[in-house]
């Protein structure tokens, strides 16, 4: 296992591994956050969700041994943050960035909570397929090692752009995100449409907290997250709302956030920390460079609070 | 989908009470199978009240409605469409991010889980054939004109199997060639009894081209009904607002070819609001005493040029000067060169709505004194002197000068407006759609206040989408199109056909 055998070749190649690897949490979050927008409501208690799946996950697969119960675990637990965090705005003005907010901290201070006992046992992992079998170098493997919520990831994000087009719970979904006058006098109730929305959205950000303990890193300590679920928020405006943009902004958030541990893995020593701030000044680089103040941004849902 | 013939739609002593305020006194209309009826009356007539009855948004306190000479009841909007009652908004209720295609489907009572969009589109296609308008349905809503959008509203309607057909002033906004086709059209089709039209609307010269009955709302009553070939439009027009009095237009001063040209734009580039497209200017000067009006469809960079006078919006390049000096909207520039604005939606842009009337009436004048020096300390008697004189002068109704002006009406509003901007010297004045939404005797006045800015010596730019107020005030015509300024002609010789082409980009 000595990085310097293929020389720097190994920073590229662990570039990629780590794009796969660290991109799934990333995928989740955001097709998610991409259902809710679409439907004109923005939940920042993403975060939150996604430390709450990641300790749920990893509680009921210690517990039960099946890390696909705790998945299963994960995603219901998201679906109801999500639920709440809509049914507490279909209340009259009630603002949803609070709200998410709020819920990012009651996430995470919760997960705190009931994770403490968690902390030192150790929980089965989600398999993973080695589709690097075919090679002999050993860093080729680690890289081509996908797991298989990344799979599912990315067919996801493919039925959800075919779906947003094709069907009608996606159509009705871009009706109440782009016009709640249209919806209501399609006699579609919006509010109803949201809340589904959101917690659709919390199931799959609890779904990527899953990955998190149970993958990648692959145990459940405080820290597991460090506002991957925020990033996840400012990817969607990134991806214009698109599920296939999502996956691919996720790609690059993941290729980012794996600079840092490739450059140390091939010996460079000095300065390395730099490149673990990479997705973090790739976030902030991506909000300014996309917005502007005097256009509105183009795809943005016509009903988004922060857009409109 | 749409073989059901047109049906006949009847009230009868429609009542509609909200608390102690009676919105509809007993209205009873008729509008015959086949019929083209229009509906007169000003804002707050109860024109709405009446067709949200209709149309099952309201339950009313008293009264029937017959479908057909048959009682029914209509307890929400879905037993109205059941029964082929639709209406068409004035503001479109299409999806702007979905297709026209998209927009037909998921609007239909029964959507299929997985839409199978060949079938669709074959259905669509057929379905198009037998209507009169030809539409592109693949493009995005948003990408539509305006006209184009008001089909497609009436088209949606059609397609949803709608034979009585409810619309809230769909010319308001269309140009004159448009509004022509559009009410031509849907008219061929109340011919042939295909449909049955109730139009709101409250220019009379679309009630006497294409109705053939008319009603006529004032407060809540039924003022008058009729064959709109026995009415002229004095005998409309006396229904419609009864004996207040309206402020008459002053009387042009003759223009000075010669006069000082106050605004001065030279080739004045900015972004719009999609940042896609940018506005141009290439050349225009407004002179003292005159009254420069642009007219075109919202959207085409009025509203960015506006702003860019308004030194809200930065420009890429080009000079704005006023008297010769360069303007930037700078408060002390605006108060040097007396520059006034008058934007359109007054109480968003022009007021900050939870401040009292009387601290909204002196945005221009608190912090200096009678010498036009700066004070450090505000006086708040001053301030309530001088807006109670203006009040008064400006007639603004409110209940009291410590009243948050978002309190007040419309025209109320617009009039307080009207008397902080036109007091004091105006050598400059920038109007946006002053009379938007506004009764008719409000509509007067404001006008009448505008010729007299104007004789007094100020030279005025107006930016308006209602082209029958730019013909009745301007002494020259701008058409603003995509951008730019497309064309230009003296009051004398504007023909609203021309101006239309022009709006409509068609040379």
């Amino acid at each position: 296992m000595d990085a310097t055998e293929i020389g720097l070749w190994g920073v590229p190649l662990a570039v990629l591994g780590g794009a796969i690897r660290v991109s799934t949490p990333f995928i989740f979050v955001s097709l998610g956050e991409a259902i809710t927008e679409r439907s004109g409501r923005i939940n920042l208690g993403l975060e939150g969700t996604l430390v709450f799946g990641a300790m749920t996950a990893y509680a009921v697969a210690v517990m039960t041994g099946s890390p696909w119960l705790g998945l299963i675990a994960a995603a219901f637990a998201g679906l109801c943050f999500g639920l709440f965090h809509g049914w507490i705005c279909r209340f009259p003005k009630v603002n949803d960035i609070a709200v998410g907010i709020a819920l990012m901290l009651f996430g995470s201070g919760l997960a705190f909570f009931f994770g403490k006992p968690f902390i030192k046992p150790k929980a089965p992992n989600l398999p993973a397929i080695p589709f690097g079998g075919w090679s002999d170098i050993p860093q080729v493997q680690a890289a081509l090692d996908v797991n298989v919520l990344f799979l599912i990831g990315a067919v996801l994000s493919v039925i959800l752009w075919w779906a947003f087009r094709n069907t009608r719970a996606g159509l009705i979904v871009r009706v109440v995100g782009d016009s709640s006058d249209a919806a209501r006098a399609m006699g579609l109730n919006p509010d109803t449409v949201r809340l589904l929305a959101t917690g659709v959205g919390g199931a799959l950000a609890g779904i990527g907290g899953a990955y998190l303990s149970l993958y990648y890193p692959g145990s459940w300590t405080e820290r597991i997250s460090s506002g991957q679920g925020l990033m996840a928020v400012a990817l969607v405006i990134f991806a214009r709302w698109n599920p296939l943009g999502c996956f691919a902004a996720a790609l690059l958030f993941g290729g980012a956030g794996a600079l840092g541990p490739a450059l140390q893995s091939v010996g460079v020593t000095q300065g390395y920390y730099m490149f673990y701030a990479a997705p973090y000044i790739l976030t902030l680089i991506i909000m300014i460079a996309t917005s502007s103040p005097t256009r509105t941004l183009a795809g943005a849902p016509g009903e988004l609070s922060i857009t409109k | 989908m749409n073989d059901r013939k047109a049906v006949g739609v009847e009230t009868i002593g429609m009542t509609m009470r909200f608390g102690a305020f009676t919105a509809l006194d007993a209205v009873s209309v008729k509008v015959p199978a086949g019929s083209f009826h229009a509906l007169l009356g000003e804002n707050g007539a109860g024109k709405s009240t009446l067709v949200k009855c209709m149309m099952g948004f309201y339950h009313p306190t008293s009264g029937d409605l017959l479908v057909d000479g048959r009682e029914v009841a209509i307890a929400s909007p879905r037993d109205a469409s059941a029964l082929g009652l639709g209406m068409v908004y004035q503001h479109f209720t299409l999806v702007p991010s979905l297709t026209g295609a998209e927009n037909l489907v998921i609007s239909r009572e029964k959507v299929p889980g997985i839409i199978d969009w060949r079938r669709e589109r074959a259905d669509l296609a057929v379905f198009m054939e037998r209507m009169p308008f030809k539409l592109p349905l693949d493009v995005k809503v948003a990408e539509l004109a305006a006209g184009e959008k008001q089909k497609l509203e009436i088209i949606k309607q059609l397609y949803l199997g709608r034979s009585f057909l409810v619309l809230d002033e769909p010319t308001s906004v269309l140009t004159p060639g448009e509004a022509q086709e559009v009410l031509g059209l849907v008219r061929d089709m109340t011919k042939a009894g295909d449909l049955t039209v109730l139009m709101i609307s409250h220019k009379f010269h679309e009630v006497t081209a294409f109705a053939d009955d008319v009603s006529v709302l004032r407060k809540g009553r039924l003022t008058g009904t009729g064959r709109v070939a026995d009415l002229d439009h004095k005998a409309m027009a006396a229904m419609m607002i009864g004996d207040q009095p309206i402020a008459a237009l002053d009387s042009r001063a003759a223009p000075k070819p010669d006069a000082e040209i106050v605004l001065k734009v030279k080739s004045l580039k900015a972004p719009d609001r999609t940042g896609l497209k940018s506005i141009r200017i290439e050349n225009l000067g407004v002179r003292s005493g005159e009254i420069v009006g642009i007219a075109g469809i919202s959207g085409n960079g009025q509203k960015e040029f506006l702003e860019v006078l308004a030194g809200q919006r930065p420009r890429d390049g080009g000079e704005v000067l006023v008297r010769g000096s360069a303007y930037a909207a700078t408060r002390a520039e605006a108060r040097a060169l007396n520059v006034r604005l008058i934007p359109e939606e007054p109480l968003k842009n022009a007021c900050a709505p939870k401040m009292t009337v009387a601290e909204n009436i002196s945005f221009r004048t608190f912090d200096i004194d009678g010498n036009g020096r700066p004070v450090n300390w505000i006086s708040a008697s001053a301030i309530r002197a001088f807006s109670a004189k203006l009040v008064e002068q400006f007639k603004v109704k409110t209940a009291s000068l410590s009243s948050p002006i978002a309190s007040l009406s419309g025209g109320n509003v617009q009039r307080a407006v009207l008397a902080r901007e036109l007091t004091g010297e105006v050598d400059l004045l920038i109007v946006s759609n002053p009379c938007f939404g506004l009764d008719f005797s409000a509509v007067a006045e404001i006008r009448a206040r505008i010729m007299k800015a104007r004789n007094a010596g100020a030279a005025v730019l107006l930016m308006s989408e209602d082209l029958d107020e730019l013909l009745e005030l301007s002494d020259r015509i701008f058409v603003m199109s995509d951008g730019a300024l497309v064309y230009e002609t003296p009051i004398a010789q504007a023909s609203v056909q021309t101006i239309g082409e022009h709006m409509a980009g068609h040379h």
